[in-house]
């Protein structure tokens, strides 16, 4: 861990940019048709699933059995499975959905809150315990989260907390990684003369980190909030050992209960089609937050790269 | 400490106040750096290091059907180490590391390579495409390729048929395991690829250029400074899939309801320690088997990093 630590070295986003500016020369004008080729057909192994699922997600049950997968057939019928999706069950998708927004929300917010104090004192102050704590944070990436979370589960059954949107959302605010990202974006994006400035100005410590820091860490902090936000939207381990009321579920805890009464009940079929949509709406809302969200997240990344 | 300059500049044999003035703001900046990393390690100590402690206290249990709890030592350990579902479901992951692993930063290397060469139209859209299924859920990824493996409707089959091939088998107990190292994967090559393109970026230019001028072909420039440039990152990426790999839990869980044949109660350790707790309700002995999880994860880890740093000192030996 410490040896990833000490050989992380870090390029500042200003230095980046000016250095990219200078990188590419000639050899940029000389495209490969050959590579060109390939690089697309490999793409294509990871846009035809979700190609499908947005083709499947148009059929009804019978077109969905009976078409080829991978285009349209049968009768358009994405709206009257969206309709089902949202009704089925007094429209208990619409409620996981909404669970899945509030508790990855709260996760995200509060995870990166606390990420980039932690990350931002670890870059900007020299205090005592700041490389062992920083260290231990370092080594914490590396504990399986889902072996903790049987104790977990056990400890928040004890306090009455088990069943609850705590259950879900307090174990996702801990992101080790997190403060790791923030510790190198912020030890590069806040100069330090900037800092002392604030200081001699008369600002407090903790003005300086609100107004001074939070405004420079921008790009990391959308990168930190994507990520942490992406783990509690994706997770189901948690949620599916914390939560039995299915008013609780978020959608990949929801999900995989329809389908398994799908797969168990042969007569069923309905459901199969309510199982793609509800994949299909699943999925849409973070595909386009990270298409939106490029430029923030890819700066963020390049930026906390590891480099040797 | 508002003493005047004049009063201290009276006194030269005290010189103390500067001093003391700076310790002062020394130590306010102390204090608020304590305050600012406070809060993520009040909840860090509560929900890692505490539920470690407790899944550590707990494995050294045995619940007793007269006696209930009894201190028992080593002997769920010891249990676990006998257990040859739990043993054949390391050893799976072995093999799933062994050959999943490989495969994925590989391909996933390539990309960022060829997307960093900038020689191939259309960089941009290929580096979104490829990383898009990271934003898919494990369990939306598995219900997927559940079907698009499926021996009857799948596409995968019905291409497969219509040009002669007969019907794949992707659910079988012995291909299980391959059909779920592709759904694997497809998820992560794309998020490897974003730290490794990340990193390579970050290679100041000039470390390449002279050879490029020199009339080093691409593959050479990759092999010899740009690789090596990106050494922390490739780590750091085998470090991450350790992890994942020994902690799938997703994957095996959802293709249980299409292939049950196929996938036992402990096909993976995470999947096995699960059903222990919560469907035999055997908690002391389920905390034993995830302390274990951890301690292969670390041990796996602290190899892949030994080895590492082994290769780099011989390479620096020969340099």
């Amino acid at each position: 861990m410490t040896s990833l630590d000490t050989r992380a070295v870090v390029t500042a986003d200003s230095a980046t940019g000016g250095r990219r500016a200078k990188r590419r020369y000639a050899p940029e004008r000389r495209r490969s048709v050959l590579l060109t080729v390939m690089l697309w057909l490999l793409v294509l192994y990871f846009v035809l699933p979700l190609w499908w699922l947005f083709v499947s997600a148009t059929k009804d049950n019978a077109a969905l059995f009976s078409t080829f997968g991978l285009w349209f057939g049968g009768d358009f019928s994405l709206w009257e499975n969206l309709q089902t999706l949202f009704t089925v069950r007094d429209g208990i998708f619409t409620r996981w959905l909404l669970n899945t927004i509030g508790y990855s929300v709260a996760s995200a917010v509060g995870a990166t809150l606390l990420a980039t104090m932690a990350g931002y004192a670890f870059a900007k102050y020299d205090f005592p315990g700041n490389k062992a704590l920083f260290s231990i944070t370092l080594g914490a990436i590396m504990i399986p989260l889902t072996a903790l979370a049987l104790p977990t589960y056990l400890l928040f059954s004890s306090a009455g907390l088990t069943d609850t949107p705590w259950a879900i959302i307090i174990p996702s605010l801990v992101s080790p990684f997190g403060v790791y990202l923030m510790r190198v974006y912020a030890a590069d994006a806040i100069p330090n003369d900037l800092i002392e400035a604030a200081r001699v100005d008369g600002a407090g410590e903790f003005r300086i980190f609100w107004q001074v820091g939070l405004r420079l860490l921008g790009p990391g902090l959308v990168t930190v909030f994507l990520f942490t936000l992406v783990g509690t939207w994706n997770n189901y381990f948690l949620p599916l050992i914390m939560l039995n009321s299915s008013d609780l579920y978020p959608l990949t805890v929801g999900l995989a209960q329809i389908q398994a009464a799908a797969s168990a009940g042969g007569g069923s079929q309905a459901l199969f089609s309510t199982v793609i949509t509800g994949s299909f709406v699943t999925v849409l809302p973070l595909i386009i937050g990270f298409l939106f969200l490029q430029r923030y997240w890819q700066s963020g990344l390049t930026t906390g790269g590891v480099k040797g | 400490m508002s003493q005047s300059p004049a009063l201290t500049a009276e006194r030269p044999s005290l010189p103390a106040p500067p001093k003391r003035r700076t310790s002062l703001t020394k130590r306010r900046q102390r204090r608020a750096a304590y305050l600012f990393i406070l809060p993520f390690f009040v909840v860090f100590t509560t929900m890692l290091v505490v539920p470690l402690v407790y899944a550590g206290y707990l494995s050294l249990f045995e619940s007793k059907l007269i006696g209930g709890e009894v201190f028992a030592g080593f002997a769920n350990y010891v249990r676990a180490l006998q257990d040859s579902a739990f043993l054949a479901s390391i050893g799976r992951m072995g093999v799933f590391f062994i050959i999943q692993v490989p495969i994925m930063l590989g391909i996933a290397l390539f990309l960022a390579l060829a997307l960093d060469s900038g020689r191939a139209r259309g960089s941009k859209g290929i580096r979104l495409l490829v990383f898009m299924p990271y934003a898919v859920p494990a369990v939306v990824a598995t219900l997927m390729w559940g079907y698009l493996y499926g021996p009857d409707f799948g596409p995968i089959a019905q291409i497969a048929r219509s040009v002669g091939w007969g019907t794949p088998e992707f659910l079988t107990p012995e291909n299980i395991l391959g059909s779920m190292m592709n759904i694997v994967t497809w998820e992560f090559i794309g998020y490897n690829m974003i730290i490794l393109y990340a990193a390579l970026r970050s290679i100041p230019t000039e470390l390449y250029e002279a050879a490029e001028l020199d009339g080093a072909g691409q593959f050479r420039v990759a092999w010899s400074v740009k690789i090596p440039a990106i050494r922390p990152a490739i780590l750091l990426t085998v470090i991450f899939s350790v992890i994942g790999t020994f902690q799938l839990f997703s994957e095996p869980s959802l293709l249980n309801a299409i292939a049950p044949d196929a996938i036992t109660n402990s096909f993976t350790p995470n999947y096995y320690a699960y059903n222990i707790a919560f469907i035999n309700q055997e908690l002391n002995y389920a905390a034993a088997i995830a302390f274990l999880i951890g301690i292969v994860i670390a041990v796996v880890s602290y190899i892949v990093q030994l080895s590492a740093q082994q290769r780099e000192r011989r390479e620096r030996g020969i340099r």
